[in-house]
């Protein structure tokens, strides 16, 4: 066991290391030369070279992404700038000309408030109406339940949250329009900034539980084991619940720590409709500026929250499926 | 009389599975219901326990005196794993695979007895230890894949009998076993059932199994009951072509289905069963039967006799 983490963790930093490189030399194969937009429009070529020594760029691309990394672990001077960048240093935002690593900090809030209060709602109401579907299998309820599901796939999330802001917000004045503050400052803005967001992504994401929960809970009411608990004369909602569902978490899991793990890392559609300051905000907004070292830092923390919620899925499965053992 | 079953019918959507099936059982008393895969032997036992949720089912089931045909569920899932119990075919995939074996044979007990947990837990060692499972008290904390095919039997059968029911239905239990380990199984139903005067009805295709427990036999084919006799008469002398086929096609047997042994020589029954959509009229077994005439192609066969009773239009024509 002990030694199957450390073997997935080794696996893990390769992992990141690999999408390191991948995301590194995109952005330098991009024709968008940073220290053009440092400098600004009445640039001279001195100057501009000028400027691209302080910024580093004038190493060979290698050197670069070498000072990168290390600087993940050490920390470390950015060019001749003087700019001192402290570990886990993912470089400057050459937009706020702040460490990108604090960035990521003051935004992780708003995405992961965002992620739970979203998930929770999802894997509630996907799995209860999945199951429902399943056990009424063939009705005009499991139908209806289908039907919708699809319906909310199919619907791009910007429609989903243009209405909901629409009729919610501005047509009825149920709420107020968002403004987010962190939970321990002001809890009452928090919940109301994230109450649409959260049904906005859970719409989207239930909809996938409720198929995945359907399909997986169909299969395995079919199982001699169920027919084994009602020849014992079990309530059937034991049946369901205890012997049907207990077997259909391991699926559903599998799929919810790569969702959970991809949101904490910012829902950039979302976000940027509500106006939420996280970290997919963040994303759209470096994007449109070009700052590289901030979309760079937020590929490595979706990646490193993947995986790493891989792994957690993983290892819990020890727990669950009592026939799964690591070796 | 434990279990008097009158004129069982039971249809799927309009197809008829089983058709006007009759049978008893007394306590301590073994029945064997023989038939190939198909020939509804399964549902039928299925709709004794009222584990059918979509089948129509009609005709009388007496439990102990109590009619369960139209019987509400709830009555009937009170009765399921306290008075009758079950076992299945394939004792791996009938256990549910995230819950210890102790736990799965407590659940029942402390569902229909009311028990406290850690005495349910005791009832759950203590039935492992009475199906011959060595160290029960560890065992009872661990999972179904720890046990071979022959334990987890065993613990189907622990948990069909914990809470001491009056009528054990074994649906091919020994089918998924090795020959020896089957012989075990048919040893431990049958040791269980003389100590606690179990009836018990043993569904199987293999007639060795019957032969080997069964105190009455009932031979079914395409849903209808085609002969039905004591263990011993019908194995000296199969009446219906359908049984001496089944005889004769267990090697050594020396048996066919025409009557006439000819040294030994293994006979398979010609042709297919037939299955529930397309059963043939008269009677179903005509289209496969080496005696066949024309009055089964279109008359049913009546099943008529006492201690003994054959459905065959050629019974007291030949005899």
């Amino acid at each position: 066991m002990i030694l199957y983490t450390l073997r997935r963790l080794g696996a893990m930093a390769l992992i990141l290391l690999a999408i390191c490189a991948i995301t590194f030399s995109v952005f330098y194969l991009l024709p968008d030369d940073p220290a053009l937009d440092a400098c600004g429009k009445t640039c001279s070529p001195e100057r501009l070279a000028d400027v691209r020594h302080a910024m580093g760029l004038d190493q060979p691309v290698v050197a670069q992404f070498a000072a990168y990394v290390t600087g993940i672990f050490t920390g470390r001077t950015l060019g001749t700038t003087g700019l001192e960048c402290a570990a886990p240093c993912l470089g400057y935002s050459w937009q706020y000309t702040t460490p990108v690593w604090d960035l990521l900090l003051d935004r992780l809030g708003a995405s992961a408030s965002l992620a739970a209060g979203a998930a929770a709602l999802w894997l509630v109401a996907g799995v209860a109406m999945g199951v429902v579907a399943a056990v009424r299998k063939g009705t005009l309820l499991d139908r209806g339940i289908v039907l919708s599901a699809l319906t909310m796939t199919s619907v791009p999330v910007y429609l989903i949250a243009a209405l909901l802001i629409y009729f919610v917000i501005l047509r009825s004045e149920l709420l107020p329009y968002p403004d987010y503050q962190p939970l321990l400052e002001d809890p009452a803005a928090w919940a109301g900034a994230l109450v649409l967001p959260w049904i906005t992504l859970a719409a989207l994401y239930a909809a996938m539980y409720i198929r995945l929960t359907r399909a997986s809970m169909i299969e395995t009411m079919a199982e001699p084991y169920i027919r084994t608990a009602r020849a014992k004369g079990l309530p059937e909602r034991t049946v369901v619940v205890k012997h049907g569902l207990r077997s259909t978490v391991t699926p559903i899991l599998t799929i919810f720590g790569i969702d959970l793990g991809g949101l904490l890392a910012g829902a950039m559609i979302t976000e940027t409709m509500f106006g939420l300051p996280g970290l997919g905000k963040l994303t759209f907004d470096a994007i449109g500026k070009s700052d590289q070292p901030v979309v760079l830092g937020v590929t490595l923390l979706a990646a490193f929250f993947i995986t790493f919620a891989n792994l957690a899925v993983d290892l819990l499965y020890g727990v669950i499926d009592p026939r799964v053992r690591y070796t | 009389m434990i279990l008097q079953v009158s004129d069982l019918s039971v249809s799927f959507g309009g197809v008829q599975v089983v058709d006007g099936l009759s049978f008893s059982v007394e306590r301590g008393r073994t029945l064997g219901i023989v038939g190939e895969s198909g020939s509804g032997k399964s549902v039928s036992s299925l709709a004794v326990m009222g584990l059918h949720r979509t089948a129509s089912v009609s005709g009388s089931v007496l439990f102990d005196g109590e009619e369960l045909v139209g019987a509400p569920a709830e009555r009937l899932r009170r009765l399921r794993g306290n008075r009758m119990a079950m076992i299945f075919q394939d004792p791996l995939s009938s256990l549910h695979p995230f819950y210890t074996v102790g736990e799965q044979i407590a659940e029942a007990y402390r569902l229909h007895r009311r028990t406290s947990r850690r005495e349910a837990r005791a009832r759950a060692v203590e039935m492992l230890a009475e199906v011959g499972i060595p160290s029960p008290r560890e065992r009872a904390g661990e999972h179904p894949h720890r046990f071979s095919g022959g334990m987890r039997q065993r613990v189907m059968i622990a948990m069909a009998l914990a809470c001491e029911p009056d009528l054990l239905i074994a649906d091919e239990p020994t089918t998924a076993l090795d020959v020896t380990v089957q012989a075990q199984i048919l040893e431990l139903i049958k040791r269980i059932q003389a100590e606690r005067g179990l009836a018990v009805i043993m569904i199987t295709h293999d007639l060795g199994v019957v032969a080997r427990v069964a105190d009455d036999v009932l031979v079914m084919y395409g849903g209808r009951s085609v002969e039905e006799s004591p263990v011993r008469p019908l194995f000296k002398l199969p009446r219906h072509p359908y049984t001496r086929g089944l005889l004769a096609s267990i090697p050594g047997s020396g048996r066919d289905a025409e009557g006439d042994g000819d040294g030994g020589r293994l006979r398979a029954i010609p042709g297919q069963p037939p299955s529930p959509p397309a059963f043939p009229p008269g009677c179903r077994f005509h289209p496969r039967c080496p005696l066949a005439t024309d009055v089964c192609t279109s008359e049913r066969p009546l099943l008529l006799g006492e201690e003994r009773r054959v459905a065959c239009h050629l019974e007291g024509a030949t005899r």
